[in-house]
């Protein structure tokens, strides 16, 4: 038998309908992955035992001809999901032996469709970096490292190297501020973070409120379509979701992107930018346009601020949405002699640097006396930059970056320990996106001359994932990326 | 009325004051969880994963205490805000599961209105209202169970809450008790609030400060938190404000500073000094959207409005003829108020209130019972006075009716029948007692007649008693006046 875990998600669907082998079968061989892979750190929980269980039940269903759009086929959980009776983490010692008794609206959705799933998937502890490398239970390991090992990308690093390595079919992820692009990117995987409200957050351990949403990583973009058709949609329990119907992604696949308007936003040729990357980036607005897209200049004026802006509203949330791990109710406890001590103690021994840092830096821009002077500006930034795309949509219809400045860096990369900030620049091209709550997909363009993956970022109007995978569908087949293997 | 006046040492101080009191939402399931508000349930058994502040856990407006509280907002004649804003406090407590109280900071649902307050002189005031906004309440954390541990109970934890802030227009605690009573009176009146302040389900905060007659601007206040009852309210302001002026007259400064009331000394001490007052981090809450109410639904609320206790007295008053005070008495009680329209209807409605307000509450008080207790239904009532207005008995008959009527709660009609209780009113029956009385009572008949006219009250007495008291009184007057003045 062929190795069933080449196959995406839309070849082992038919291949299951048609009894080529089991859902079992199937996940079997995942799991086989799963165990060869640990080298690579992505899962953090595995559950083999409960995905066979729940791939049994789904080939019942397919031997009835029944069963939903992800019948039997096996899914790695980024761990900030809470999945009921699995431990939940967020890759953080405070909420270590934490087992949540409820699932999330997107897992829920995913079980109801005949998913199975394998395990949580590592990430950045509370989804607070871009390397994977804060989390509690050390860093992924990039499939593509040679002689050092590579980041991952994060925060959903656990996810981007799992479907990478193929230890899962596709998997799901967070993005508050490129979490899932930037990782897809590094490990030559697709991904898309759909527009902000499009998933429900509920059951989602929060990290900024109005910039988190889930949305999946998969093997190529007709299994990020069918992911995201899957996990989508307005849920009562978060107030934040949005009532607008789920279109079948699918069936925008492969249409005519003749006449599509292509912006390539100016302001984003950065200084740094790695040449690879801005080669890349001439060469998908190529392709378009050969397709008979035309490509336009745009410009977003209010980038430069883009990042600076993130960098106070997402800690300044994730401050207020981390208060509940107190050791209290829940998670890890270290007692002391007061209260506060409790507090303190609990707090100082559950959170990892990263985490603490933009605690205190939440902390202090939400502060008497500096909340004007940072958080109401970054709101208005924050408009701004909305503002930047909704003039910029006037002349484009989809616009077109690199994901990330550069490749995959080296684990433990000195100026990146050294300077946060360093780290932070990672996010340039993705965290205006988030900021404006539109979609983004990565898309692999290709290898850079050290083999190393590198990742294209198509960007959509709010709600209109539909010219994403148009466009997305049609470069892909352009481009033609081969996996890790 | 003026306000309270302290006189110092060094001149005349007055009191400034102002409140902001926090009135628990009556509604079936808290503010942003679906967990039941009901009271008296088992420690942590009204809790969702939303109120224990579980990870990934979300909170979800309740549009019932959206419409409570537009209601209460329409009931203190203030502007309700089509846009409001909810936004985290942050403090870290143990009862407050989430680390921040989701609040409303900047925009709050409801703006400026005001009160008018009934003062006992007869005058009123107006107490101007600087806003109200919705919240959630926390837990309980319990500390007197174990000497080493602390207990928490979340069942309040997430029920919604009313905060109202009045402007510093109290000048005087007694201003502050009307007030408090009036607007429990609102609450209750609207169904948006219980009014309960010993069960905590309304909750005041005291701001006081003093300044010198005539001074323009304020001085520095104290605020006292949660004061439960309205008499320690006003306790409260008057201890605190004779303590600011000792304070400034014997060269000291008074500190902003929270207080706490303590009721079995009558006097406040020292909470927290402002320099460890919380940094709360106001911030617009992300995960709710803003709240934008359209006019179809602040029309839908005013057209389930209730007639108001101000209304409602004024109309007791200009329609009813009651008295100001009669009114205002029947209409503190949206229940009373109620029950009385139902026993004046068709009737005299002044002397219904008379009944009311004299023999129907004495009963009500002897027999320690409620007014949906009353054996005595409003109708039952309102027949009574209707057979006194047309002289079918006489007043002393109906008090004999009326205890009747409190015992088996039977129709006034019904007992007059049986008991033949009737008064009599034909003039011939009448004269012949009279006759009989005059008859047998010589020496008293010349004394009168030789200018003893005291002796007038004792023959109606006796002939009364020899009607067994059901003889019309008015007429027995007339007609043995003429018979003794030999007309």
């Amino acid at each position: 038998m062929t190795d069933l875990t080449k196959l995406t998600i839309a070849e082992s669907r038919e291949a299951l309908k048609k009894k080529e082998f089991s859902a079992t079968e199937l996940t079997e061989a995942y799991i086989k992955k799963m165990d060869e892979g640990r080298k690579f750190n992505a899962f953090v929980c595995e559950t083999p035992e409960k995905a066979i269980e729940q791939a049994k039940s789904s080939q019942e269903k397919i031997a009835k001809g029944e069963g939903g759009d992800l019948e039997g086929i096996p899914l790695g959980i980024k761990d900030l999901f809470c999945t009921k009776g699995i431990a939940t983490t967020a890759c953080s010692n405070i909420l270590k032996g934490f087992v949540p008794p409820y699932e999330s609206t997107v897992t829920s959705k995913l079980l109801a469709a005949g998913a199975n799933f394998l395990g949580k998937l590592n990430l950045d502890e509370f989804a607070m970096g871009g390397s994977n490398e804060t989390s509690a239970f050390g860093p992924v390991v990039n499939p593509w490292s040679k002689d050092v090992p590579l980041v991952a990308g994060g925060s959903s690093g656990g996810s981007a190297a799992a479907v990478a390595a193929e230890m899962c079919a596709a998997a799901t992820g967070t993005d508050t501020g490129g979490s899932i692009r930037q990782p897809s990117a590094y490990c030559g995987v697709t991904g898309i973070k759909p527009t902000y409200g499009r998933c429900s957050r509920y059951g989602i351990i929060a990290f900024a409120s109005s910039l988190d949403q889930a949305g999946p990583i998969a093997k190529d973009v007709r299994d990020c379509a069918i992911m995201l058709k899957n996990m989508a949609g307005y849920d009562a329990k978060d107030a934040t979701s949005v009532k607008v119907d789920v279109p079948d992604f699918e069936k925008f696949l492969g249409a005519d992107i003749k006449g599509m308007r292509i912006g390539i936003p100016k302001e984003y040729r950065v200084d740094g930018l790695d040449e690879e990357v801005a080669a890349y980036w001439d060469k998908a607005a190529e392709m378009l346009k050969a397709r008979g897209a035309e490509i336009v200049e745009i410009s977003l004026p209010h980038t430069k601020y883009a990042l600076a802006t993130y960098y106070i509203i997402a800690p300044a949330e994730a401050s207020s949405n981390l208060a509940r791990y107190d050791g209290l109710r829940y998670g890890n406890r270290v007692d002391g002699v007061h209260l506060d001590d409790m507090y303190i103690n609990s707090r100082t021994a559950g959170f990892g640097r990263e985490v603490k840092r933009r605690i205190m830096i939440g902390t202090y821009v939400l502060s008497a006396g500096y909340y004007d002077a940072y958080y109401l500006k970054a709101q208005k930034v924050r408009r701004l930059i909305r503002d930047d795309y909704v003039k910029a949509f006037e002349k484009c219809d989809l616009i077109l970056t690199p994901t990330a400045p550069t490749a995959a860096f080296p684990i433990g990369d000195k100026s990146m320990q050294e300077n946060p900030i360093t780290m932070w620049l990672n996010d340039i091209f993705t965290v205006s996106v988030s900021l404006a709550g539109l979609p983004g997909m990565n898309l692999p363009i290709g290898l850079n001359k050290n083999g190393l993956p590198l990742g294209m970022q198509l960007v959509g109007k709010a709600f209109d994932e539909e010219s994403i995978f148009k466009a997305a569908s049609a470069l892909e087949k352009d481009i033609n990326f081969k996996g890790v293997k | 009325m003026t306000g309270m006046i302290i006189n110092g040492k060094t001149g005349d101080w007055e009191v400034i004051c102002g409140l902001e009191i926090h009135c628990q939402i009556i509604s079936k399931s808290k503010i942003f969880s679906g967990a039941s508000t009901h009271y008296g349930s088992d420690p942590n058994e009204n809790v969702s994963f939303v109120d224990a502040g579980m990870p990934g856990m979300l909170p979800t407006l309740n549009e019932y205490c959206v419409r409570q509280a537009v209601k209460t907002g329409l009931g203190l004649n203030a502007k309700i805000n089509k846009y409001s804003e909810f936004a985290r406090k942050n403090y870290f407590y143990a009862d407050l599961p989430q680390g921040y109280q989701i609040s409303q900071f900047k925009y709050p649902i409801v703006g400026e209105g005001f009160v008018e307050i009934d003062l006992e002189d007869g005058s009123s005031k107006k107490i101007g209202i600087e806003r109200l906004h919705i919240e959630q309440d926390a837990g309980k954390s319990i500390h007197d169970i174990s000497p080493t541990k602390s207990f928490i109970d979340l069942n309040r934890a997430g029920v919604g809450l009313m905060e109202i802030v009045t402007k510093p227009d109290f000048r005087s605690p007694e201003e502050a008790g009307a007030f408090l009573r009036k607007l429990r009176s609102i609450v209750r009146y609207l169904g948006t609030c219980d009014g309960n302040m010993d069960e905590g389900s309304m909750r005041c905060d005291v701001n006081v400060s003093v300044r010198k007659v005539g001074e323009d601007g304020y001085r520095t206040r104290n605020e006292m938190k949660n004061v439960n009852s309205v008499k320690f309210v006003m306790q409260a302001i008057d201890y605190e404000a004779r303590r600011h002026v000792e304070t400034y007259e014997n060269g000291g400064m008074i500190e902003q500073e929270t207080r706490l009331f303590d009721p079995i000394k009558g006097e406040t001490r020292v909470m927290r000094k402002k320099e460890f007052a919380h940094d709360y981090r106001y911030f617009p809450e992300p995960d709710l959207l803003p709240l934008v109410l359209d006019d179809a639904f602040i029309q839908e609320v005013k057209d389930e409005m209730v007639e108001l206790p101000d209304a409602k007295r004024r109309r007791f008053v200009a329609e009813l003829g009651l008295t100001p005070y009669d009114a205002s008495v029947l209409c503190e009680d949206r229940k009373t108020a109620e029950w009385f329209e139902k026993a004046a209807r068709g009737h005299d409605a002044k002397k219904v209130a008379n009944w009311m307000m004299g023999d129907f509450f004495a009963m009500l008080n002897e027999k320690k019972i409620s007014l949906e207790e009353s054996p005595i239904t409003p109708e039952n009532l309102g027949k009574l006075v209707e057979l006194v207005t047309t002289n079918v008995i006489n007043g002393k008959t109906a008090k004999d009716v009326f205890a009747i009527m409190a015992e088996s709660g039977e129709n006034p009609e019904k007992i007059v029948d049986e008991k033949g209780l009737k008064q009599v009113t034909d003039s011939g029956e009448i004269e012949k007692i009279i006759d009989a009385v005059i008859a047998d009572n010589q020496d008293n008949v010349a004394a009168y007649r030789a200018g003893k006219v005291a002796l007038m009250g004792w023959f109606v007495g006796q002939v009364m008693k020899a009607s067994k008291g059901k003889a019309n009184p008015g007429m027995v007057n007339q007609l043995l006046k003429a018979k003794l003045d030999g007309k």
